[in-house]
């Protein structure tokens, strides 16, 4: 840490470690509801667990990117945050639309509609609030001493993922334009501009954890980012197959997603071979792995998983079934779950002084947490294609599969239990790190040396 | 080898591309497609309403509908054509938990209306051209 107000970050991401315990208790509700114990229905029906656990996911994940913004612009600016008095008070009303949200989901007050739940009324301070948030680093930007290239892909797809939220609050009376619109948000959110954000901090992590040439580094950070916005605008079309619009769709958006992958698997390369290349040995071991691991299962969850059902002629029968549950998983965490990890991991010793580097308790949560994940993605996967090939191609009623499939729910609360006790145990690494405070302040570089 | 230039120029290139593709495709679905696939002359009020129910009770937060939702409840873009009228409005109005095989429904216990609305939102649902959505099974059992 070299400027004060990045100490602003820290809450930012305890924020976030708190939200996604809660997601992933609402996960649990409703993994026993699907091995057919909805004990909690009357109280929680799936319906409000479902809302409950993808906007906390949301939620949670932005809390990070805001939180890596608000370290990293200072840092490639090489100047302090204009407000941190601003930034206090753009954290604490986040969470409160928050919790007003999720209480709202208890209570019927919602629009269902796919991951877009919070009302209307609601959205309006979300985006005053992330006005907000995007003032103070535009501003700090502007005042800095410099821009540079990681700064700003991290800025534009801050931005970017601001204006594509507006699309998802007009009102359609014809569903298949609803649906339409909703995808500009979800879909270019994650296989478009949170690409961006990743990127940006995946190569700021690069910088500081390899050591190489910081224009060699960005230089791909454009490819990739490239890559990204190639493939990814007119993938969207893979959502557009079976809506309601023409199958021209089915051509643009078959090709162009099928290319996706491609973004990721050059990120995965990219972070290996900055890996391979670089001469600094960082001691942040732990923020080494999750950054390369980042890179990997983002290609395996999105990029690979994502391809396994992105062609129309496979799509057509996966569509909205389980299989989809388990690319959403995979691709969720590997990406943006992981890299908002690697964020933290990288940061916590930098904000608070604490060399907690390559401790036991820190691997075991790297191994627990992925493995456990992967092993939902399976179970997810199993339960999946059993169910489309049950109720696609024999025809069998819908609720006739799910008792057959109702044994993987078993597998997956298992796996998640794994999951969620990797994810304790990182918590319990954070809070030891203790508070962040103005003695770390240039202790970086002191402690890199040692 | 790529200079970081040339990197810059394939970004921005690549991006103003396809984003002008992607917005003529979508005028033009917006233009041609929805109208003739959709039916847009039969939104009528009931319609309408129905569709206001389904969001504000987020039934999408169980069934799918158009293969998008969650996966814990029945696929309903045809369910008008699969159950009949007398079967939605049984399940809508309960006063209990509907639970057909043991999985529960939230008990909505709606109106006469409010039931009739609900249904005609599934046919028209049910009436949009889904480019062949949802499949017909084809392995006999
Ligand atoms: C990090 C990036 C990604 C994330 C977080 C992600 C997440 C998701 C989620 C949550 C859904 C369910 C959406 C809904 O039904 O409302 C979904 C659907 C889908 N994703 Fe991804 N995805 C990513 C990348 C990709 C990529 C790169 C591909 C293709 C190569 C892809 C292909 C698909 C397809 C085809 C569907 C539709 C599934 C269906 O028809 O039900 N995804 N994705
Ligand atoms: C203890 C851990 C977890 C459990 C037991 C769990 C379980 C579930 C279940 C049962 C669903 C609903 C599927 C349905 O509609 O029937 C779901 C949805 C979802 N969960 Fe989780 N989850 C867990 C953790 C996570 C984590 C860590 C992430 C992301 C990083 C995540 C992302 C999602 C997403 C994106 C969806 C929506 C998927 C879709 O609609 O296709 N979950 N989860
Ligand atoms: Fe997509």
């Amino acid at each position: 840490m070299k400027y004060k107000s990045q100490k602003v970050a820290y809450w930012f991401f305890a924020a976030a470690m708190l939200l996604l315990v809660l997601q992933i208790v609402y996960g649990f509700i409703m993994g026993f509801a699907h091995m057919g114990y909805d004990g909690l229905h009357s109280v929680i029906p799936f319906n409000t667990a479902r809302a409950v656990h993808t906007n906390l996911l949301v939620v949670w994940i932005l809390l990070g990117f805001m939180g890596a913004a608000y370290y990293i612009i200072p840092e490639e600016a090489q100047n302090e945050l204009v407000s941190v008095k601003l930034a206090y008070i753009q954290l604490i009303t986040f969470l409160l639309v928050g919790v007003a949200a999720v209480t709202g989901y208890h209570l019927n007050y919602w629009e269902g509609r796919k991951f877009l739940e919070i009302p209307r009324p609601l959205d309006w301070l979300v985006v005053i609030n992330v006005l907000t948030f995007l003032g103070i680093i535009l501003a700090t930007l502007y005042k800095g001493k410099k821009t540079t290239t990681t700064a700003l892909v991290l800025t534009m797809g801050l931005v970017f993922a601001a204006l594509l939220y507006l699309p998802g609050m007009i009102w359609f009376d014809n569903q298949t334009l609803d649906s339409f619109f909703r995808w500009w948000v979800v879909h270019l959110w994650v296989e478009g501009v949170w690409e961006l954000i990743m990127g940006g901090i995946l190569a700021f992590l690069l910088i500081k954890l390899t050591g190489v040439d910081r224009e060699v580094i960005e230089k791909w950070l454009y490819v990739i980012v490239g890559l990204t916005f190639l493939s990814g605008i007119l993938g969207t079309g893979h959502h557009y197959y079976y809506i309601g619009v023409g199958k021209i769709w089915l051509i643009v958006g078959g090709i162009f997603s099928m290319l996706e992958p491609l973004a990721f698997l050059a990120m995965a390369l990219f972070a290996v071979a900055m890996y391979r290349k670089g001469e600094k040995k960082h001691p942040n071991k732990l923020a080494l792995a999750w950054t390369l691991g980042t890179a990997i299962l983002a290609f395996t969850g999105a990029g690979l998983l994502g391809m396994a059902h992105t062609l129309p002629q496979v799509n057509m029968y996966t569509h909205g079934t389980l299989v989809t549950a388990m690319h959403g998983h995979l691709a969720f965490w590997g990406a943006y779950g992981m890299i908002v990890f690697s964020f933290i991991t990288f940061a916590l010793p930098n904000l608070t002084g604490r060399k907690l580097y390559d401790t036991a308790n820190g691997q075991l949560a790297f191994w627990l947490s992925n493995i456990g994940m992967l092993g939902m993605t399976l179970a997810f996967g199993v339960a999946g294609v059993a169910q489309v090939y049950l109720e696609r191609k024999t025809g069998l009623e819908f609720g006739a599969v799910q008792q057959e499939i109702e044994v993987h729910f078993l597998v997956l609360v298992l796996c998640a239990s794994m999951f969620a006790t990797g994810i304790l145990m990182f918590i319990y690494e954070f809070y030891r790190h203790g508070s962040p405070n103005d003695e770390a302040i240039g202790m970086e570089e002191i402690l890199e040396s040692a | 080898m790529l200079s970081k230039s040339q990197a810059r120029t394939f970004f921005l290139g690549g991006t103003v591309v396809t984003f002008a593709i992607f917005l003529a495709l979508s005028w033009n679905s917006l233009v041609n497609d929805v109208p003739r696939q959709t039916n847009p002359e039969n939104l009528s009020e009931s319609v309408i309403r129905g569709k206001e129910m389904w969001e504000s009770n987020n039934c999408m937060g169980c069934h799918t509908i158009f293969g998008e939702g969650a996966y814990y409840a029945p696929e309903l873009t045809k369910v008008y054509e699969r159950r009949g009228e007398g079967y939605i409005k049984a399940a809508l109005m309960s006063k209990v938990p509907w639970a057909p095989r043991g999985r529960k429904m939230v008990a909505y216990g709606f109106t006469d209306e409010q039931a009739n609305d609900m249904v005609e939102f599934f046919k028209w649902i049910g009436e949009v051209d889904l480019n062949g959505f949802p499949p017909k099974p084809d392995v006999k059992r």
